[in-house]
């Protein structure tokens, strides 16, 4: 019989990489927008991302969907747990979901919109960190249910990681930029590239050195003999990547900067997965545990299996019709 | 005890404030997604520009709706999780695979061909992108029947089974969502559906013909969306006695709640209006007609009908609520069908464009599906209570450890965020509603703040946005 829990709990961290590599880089243009010149940038800027947001927040409903549906029991405990954190990133999302239209509806308050989207950016980066956090800290179980209090998930390693997002997403975001415009546009996000990518790299440096310390179990799954053979080269890797991105963003090469730092996020991704593993809620509630019945699982991956291919092709096909740079004043507004 | 029984309560104010507010984005885009299919479908086949420009001036008023459904839908998908976690738990196995099958077969279809229908057609030409538009408007039919199978799995749960943990857990996957109230939920929704959209494009239509009769796109929406009333009003009305008839067969005591019965009777008459009061267990006052909900329920004059003291007292729905939001619903319906039967006189007469006070009253009427809509969800769900998975869950026992400031704080987050940004988009739908549809609205590939400079787009900006909420 397959391990239906297992197979489901690697689709859903694909799901949710999927969801950071692609969301990140429009959350990050938000996050970038009050460093652009002027408002024909900050259009060309906001019509780079208009095609594909809405797919790309999609990835997220499944991301919450999904965990709901092949996990009930986790869902049930960390939705609780992390109870201000996701409220706040919902609203988050939807002030600069709206964004994204109503700025063109009304010429007289384009600054309220804009403020709304990146605003609405930071807070849902910074409250998506901070779930990332929350998570990897460890939540309170008892029985079946969250046990902890209201702001447990309110500590300093939480803070960290929520900085440590919004700089990663920045530099998919300035990535993004590079890949998509021309002229100003493109030499201001390879110049934001910089800022970002040593930030990120500094606190890629932080959270793997203080995650060891939150847990001796963590700390034994990278630190003890044998486990360092196997998991040396995500370190290893990760430096690797994080000298491509320095490089393609002194060599100005446009296609490289977005897809290595995806890259590196996966490494991050990576070493998260080998600390984590096998719990779905960390140190309390493993994969098997929480997973819904076989039944439902299969049920599910019949599905999955046939509309994910799908899914990808066609989301690769939209990417694929609005391909190459964007100029001025494009968009059907 | 006190402090968890206002935890509930705010938790349930939560979700029926947030899912009220959800479920007026996507009435709205199923119809006017399907609405587009027709548009751009009739402007391929017969090359008339009047259909392609009604298709972009709807195209860009179903952006902002959609954009506010799905933003407003997001939150839904977490909300079961943070208010709900124990119902999440226990209901996870059977309804969150339906969910999943949502978001894979159709939110990821709507996103993803959105943004080609929106921005594409100068780069993919007119059939890929007509394939765009068909798939959005497939996906938003096809979200709609896999959440509708969720509610009504919930509404009338079969095929399924409990395990030792408490969890239901499926048995039959075909009985899940093909449960008994499904279809009629389907259909019934799907028509409202159509008829939201067909009366906001009826007043909108109509609000342009008073101002230019001569508009051959104003005519054209105006008669499309009448013969929409003129034919699917009626049909609504017939789907829902069944949807009805139905509910009679699986949730007798919410019937008696729209009934206002207390007593199990035959011929029962049916009540016009009502002060139902639950602690005396009868009506303070009634007016209505005699034997007509036995003739409704039961297709005979003597028919017995169930009453609310059937069940004990803490296995009934709050009476007031669902009785007065079902005669809502009726009202309105029923105003919607006098609608597409006197259009169809006009039409008959020929003077479908001429009668002004028909026009004016198309107006008023726009939004009667959105109340409508509403109405008949308050009615459905408020109608299941005690329970969240009918007769087997009770929503008092589905609730997430939360406590009341928690809630109640997020509670009042949302109000306002949800009254402020959703209020905004609907005041710019509302502008975009009153530009003229026939040239003088807004270029595609032209921002609209260009246009908004030119003096005939901008006075015609001025009139509407004062205008459709005084009219």
């Amino acid at each position: 019989m397959l391990d239906l829990p297992l197979i489901w709990a690697g689709l859903l961290s694909l799901a949710v990489f999927i969801y950071v590599a692609l969301d990140g880089f429009d959350l990050g243009v938000g996050l970038l927008f009050p460093f652009l010149a002027d408002d024909k940038e900050r259009d060309t800027a906001m019509n780079t991302v208009a095609p594909v947001w809405d797919g790309n927040e999609t990835w997220l409903i499944l991301g919450g969907g999904g965990l709901f549906a092949a996990f009930p029991l986790a869902y049930a405990v960390v939705m609780p747990a992390l109870y201000a954190p996701f409220i706040v990133m919902l609203l988050a999302l939807v002030f600069r979901g709206v964004a994204f239209e109503y700025r063109w509806r009304d010429s007289a308050h384009t600054g309220i919109w804009d403020a709304s989207f990146v605003f609405g950016s930071f807070i849902a980066t910074f409250a998506q960190g901070i779930v990332l956090g929350a998570f990897v800290q460890g939540i309170d179980v008892q029985g079946r249910a969250y046990a902890g209090g209201w702001w447990d998930w309110l500590t300093p390693f939480t803070m960290m990681t929520g900085v440590a997002l919004c700089f990663g997403y920045s530099l998919l975001g300035a990535g993004w930029l590079i890949l998509k415009t021309e002229g100003d546009l493109r030499f201001r996000a390879y110049r934001l590239a910089t800022f970002a990518a040593i930030a990120t790299f500094f606190f890629v440096c932080v959270v793997s050195l203080w995650t060891p310390l939150l847990s001796p179990e963590i700390y034994d799954r990278w630190f003890s003999m044998p486990n360092l053979y196997f998991v040396a080269p995500v370190p290893l890797l990760t430096a690797i990547v994080a000298a491509l991105i320095a490089w393609g963003i002194a060599k100005r090469a446009d296609s490289l900067v977005y897809p290595a730092t995806v890259a590196l996020l996966g490494l991050c991704f990576v070493g998260l997965g080998v600390g984590l593993t096998p719990y779905i809620v960390p140190r309390a509630i493993t994969i098997h545990e929480a997973a819904a019945p076989d039944s439902s699982l299969l049920f599910m991956l019949v599905g999955a299996l046939v509309l994910l291919p799908l899914i990808l092709a066609y989301t690769a096909y939209s990417y694929w019709i609005f391909r190459g740079k964007v100029q001025p004043g494009e968009g059907y507004h | 005890m006190l402090e968890l029984f206002d935890a509930a309560l705010l938790a349930r104010i939560q979700f029926a404030f947030t899912v009220s507010f959800h479920i007026i984005f996507p009435a709205f885009s199923i119809g006017l997604a399907s609405y587009l299919f027709v548009l751009e479908g009739l402007w391929l086949k017969t090359g008339d520009e009047v259909y392609l420009s009604l298709y972009k001036y709807w195209l860009k008023i179903f952006a902002i709706a959609f954009g506010m459904g799905v933003v407003s839908g997001l939150v839904m998908s977490y909300q079961f999780g943070t208010n709900w976690s124990v119902f999440s738990d226990k209901a996870g196995p059977v309804i969150g695979p339906l969910l999943a099958y949502e978001v894979l077969s159709a939110f990821f279809l709507e996103a993803g061909f959105l943004g080609i229908m929106l921005f594409g057609l100068s780069k993919v030409g007119k059939r890929l992108h007509f394939f765009a538009t068909t798939m959005v408007a497939f996906g938003t039919l096809l979200s709609a029947t896999w959440i509708l199978s969720v509610n009504s799995w919930m509404q009338t749960p079969t095929g399924h089974g409990i395990n030792e943990l408490g969890q239901f857990v499926p048995h039959d996957w075909i009985e899940i969502i093909f449960n008994p109230s499904f279809p009629y939920r389907m259909l019934h929704m799907t028509l409202a559906s159509y008829l939201t959209v067909s009366f906001v494009v009826g007043g909108v239509g109509a609000w342009h013909l008073l101002r230019n009769r001569t508009s051959a796109e104003a005519r054209r929406m105006f008669s499309m969306a009448m013969w929409m009333a003129t034919f699917v009003a009626p049909l609504q009305i017939f789907a829902g006695d069944l949807h009805g008839l139905n509910t009679l067969e699986h949730q007798p005591i919410k019937v008696a709640a729209m009934e206002g019965h207390w007593q199990r009777q035959t011929g029962a008459p049916f009540l016009l209006l009502a002060w139902p009061d639950s602690d005396r267990e009868e009506n303070r006052f009634e007016l209505g007609i005699p034997y007509a909900s036995a003739l409704i329920l039961t297709h005979e004059i003597d028919g017995e009908t169930p009453g609310l003291t059937d069940v004990p007292e803490d296995e009934r729905p709050p009476v007031g609520l669902v009785f007065w939001s079902f005669r809502i619903m009726l009202l309105v319906g029923g105003l919607m069908a006098l609608v597409g039967l006197y259009s169809a006189w006009l039409r008959w007469r020929g003077t479908l464009y001429d009668v002004r006070w028909f026009q004016k009253a198309s107006i008023w009427l726009a939004p009667s599906g959105f109340i409508a809509v509403l109405a008949g969800w308050i009615v459905t769900e408020v109608g299941r209570q005690p329970f969240t998975v009918y007769g087997l869950l009770r929503t008092a026992d589905s609730l997430a450890p939360v406590d009341a400031p928690a809630v109640g704080a997020s509670l009042l987050a949302f109000i306002v965020v949800y009254f402020a940004l959703f209020g905004a988009g609907t005041y710019y739908i509302l502008r975009l509603m009153g530009v003229a549809p026939d040239g003088e609205g807004p270029k595609p590939g032209v921002p609209v703040r260009a246009a908004g400079t030119t003096q005939i787009a901008s006075l015609g900006l001025e009139q509407s946005t004062g205008g459709i909420s005084n009219a």
